[in-house]
């Protein structure tokens, strides 16, 4: 079973700081480091691979620094990792970024199958999964949150969908989103880490990619939609009016009555 | 297969349905796309896939001026395929100039494909759409909500999705006349990954409560919740909960609020004993009014709050309860 990991390198949310007057987001203020949600991508190609054998690859589009995350995903189980990277891709959005992504995974060629995160925690779209699987012309199930059974041919999955719980089965070549409720990500052995240090990392560019798609399609020309004005919104606290002490539940309820007629 | 927009005409709503039950999500973006439509002196069509089409009358009156209907048991599961196959063909044929769908899960997984068949762009998850010196302007929040992008697209169709309780539903009104055309749905379509299963719930829809009382760490056990329960008993509410009690596995994922659970907007959200973190807040502040119950005063969900009580909720709302008793048998 060859599985394939797309993965992102992401700033860390918790810390990364907002320029509010110039509407900038200040990526060096904050470490990077792999998509959560892509870890629960990857703990599923590897223990897919655990039980039915097999290869993980991991592929990632960013600048060269991104090396670092993708040693991280080889520590944590990945067989082999590939950089996409190059001026070129910069300034892709999500359709760009899908194709770039499919066409890697088209050079890779061998493959059964293909899990994603739900999202990153940075672009927020969801959507570079389902593209990748429209360009690659195969099918997916987005959103999956338990996985059932793993076989050679086929894995069972759920996912919830139009409020019910769907039971689908995906056979080779297919793709699959994950959320973070389908496994708890494993942390790396220093042993791994170690190997994974010393691992090779392939690297690919424009040109060598260029091959199996349209040039035009790549980066900031490849790219539909463009972002035109960044906000960052003042977080928009509230006048919060506090009760305290022996009468205070008596004493909201009343306010309440006569902000707006009792709850 | 994407083309330039002076081909183009038209604003299209790809209404969604579950199990031939329409989605309010298409409700709202029908209010939306009305006025959208009317910036843009264009008209306002329905794209309406589904295995029973008799209740499309009802999009005329909520703001389309057409509906296409395309009718098959093929639309009767979420298999994004045969769906997919049908939308692309659809604006191949009617090549609108903009093309929006709900930000469901469904919708999530099926506008990608949809927009990568059609080498368009998409922005997910659009929070506000308008028309800004005759151009479309797409606003979504990115950065887990920390910052908010202005998106344009430079080819066409023009798609979004739109977050579910983000607009407000169109008033119905019929008395609206619109037209209605039936068309012939691709049945000879490659289907998806196969539907062995499917087993509906008796959700709990959070996301449509009027009221949501929730708790978070300051509960002790998860027996507490039952605390909670009586609560929303005594108002009518919905219980709702932060993650940790959810990774505790004290409440069923269905009850989460919060970035990676449920976005929620009710009239009333009663928060006890929740600290308000980023990640929880992301899924309530746009509730129209927050009650918090807290011991600690320094709780940063007193900052998003109109009304709190700085107290310990298990005095608080037992207390509560009762005197919410009261009111109710006077």
């Amino acid at each position: 079973m060859e599985i394939i990991v797309p993965l992102k390198e992401v700033p860390d949310i918790e810390k990364v700081r907002f320029d509010r007057e110039k509407g900038r987001i200040d990526r060096s203020s904050a470490e990077s480091g792999p998509n959560p949600f892509d870890l629960n991508a990857l703990e599923e190609a590897v223990r897919m691979k655990e039980e039915v054998g097999g290869k993980v690859t991991v592929v990632s589009m960013g600048p060269e620094r991104a090396e670092k995350t993708l040693r991280d995903a080889l520590a944590r189980g990945a067989d082999e990792a590939v950089l996409l990277t190059d001026k070129g891709f910069s300034g892709s959005d999500t359709w760009a970024t899908s194709y770039t992504l499919a066409m890697a995974i088209k050079k890779i060629g061998d493959y059964d199958l293909i899990f994603c995160g739900e999202k990153t925690v940075d672009g927020d779209t969801g959507q570079v999964g389902p593209e990748i699987a429209e360009i690659l012309d195969i099918p997916h199930v987005a959103y999956v949150n338990e996985v059932i059974e793993r076989h050679e041919e086929k894995i069972v999955v759920k996912n919830k969908m139009w409020g019910m719980t769907c039971t689908r089965e995906l056979k080779p070549k297919g793709l699959m989103t994950v959320t973070k409720d389908v496994n708890e990500p494993r942390l790396p052995s220093l042993k791994d880490k170690l190997r994974a240090k010393k691992a090779e990392i392939v690297k690919w560019d424009l040109e060598e990619l260029s091959k199996y798609g349209q040039g035009e399609n790549f980066g900031l020309k490849g790219s539909p939609t463009s972002v035109v004005n960044i906000e960052v919104p003042k977080e928009k606290g509230r006048e919060c009016l506090k009760f305290q002490g022996p009468d205070a539940v008596e004493e909201m309820l009343e306010k309440l009555e006569s902000d707006m007629g009792g709850i | 297969m994407a083309y330039d927009v002076d081909d183009a005409q038209g604003i299209w709503i790809y209404c969604e349905q579950e199990k031939g039950k329409i989605h309010p999500v298409s409700y709202e973006i029908l209010n939306k796309g009305r006025e959208l439509a009317e910036a843009l002196d264009t008209e306002l069509v329905a794209l309406y896939l589904t295995p029973k089409g008799e209740d499309a009358d009802e999009l005329v009156y909520r703001g389309a001026d057409k509906v296409y209907v395309l009718e098959s048991d093929i639309f009767d599961s979420p298999d994004e395929i045969p769906f997919k196959e049908n939308i692309v063909h659809m604006v191949k044929e009617g090549k609108p100039e903009i093309l929006l769908m709900g930000a469901t899960n469904f919708g999530r997984s099926l506008a990608p494909r949809v927009a990568a068949a059609l080498e368009t762009g998409l922005t997910a998850d659009c929070t506000g759409l308008k028309i800004k010196a005759g151009e479309f302007v797409q606003i979504r929040p990115a950065f887990t909500g920390n910052i908010l992008a202005h998106i344009s697209t430079d080819r066409c169709p023009k798609m979004s999705t739109v977050r579910y309780k983000e607009f407000e539903e169109s008033e119905r009104d019929e008395t609206r006349e619109g037209e209605i055309i039936s068309k012939e749905p691709l049945h000879r379509v490659e289907k998806g990954p196969k539907i062995l299963e499917e087993i509906s719930e008796d959700k709990v829809k959070i996301q449509e409560a009027d009221i949501v009382v929730a708790g978070g760490r300051g509960l002790q056990e998860s027996n507490d919740l039952e605390m909670l329960e009586k609560v929303c008993a005594e108002i009518g509410g919905k219980l709702g909960a932060s993650r940790p009690l959810v990774d505790e596995g004290w409440i069923d994922k269905e009850h989460q609020v919060g970035y990676s659970g449920n976005r929620v907007k009710p009239r009333l959200y009663i928060a006890c004993g929740i600290s308000g973190a980023p990640q929880h807040l992301a899924g309530m502040k746009e509730s129209e009014k927050i009650i918090a119950i807290n011991s600690d005063p320094s709780a940063p969900i007193f900052e998003h709050a109109d009304y709190g009580i700085v107290g310990d909720i298990y005095e608080v709302i037992p207390e509560l309860i009762e005197k919410l008793k009261e009111i109710k048998n006077l």
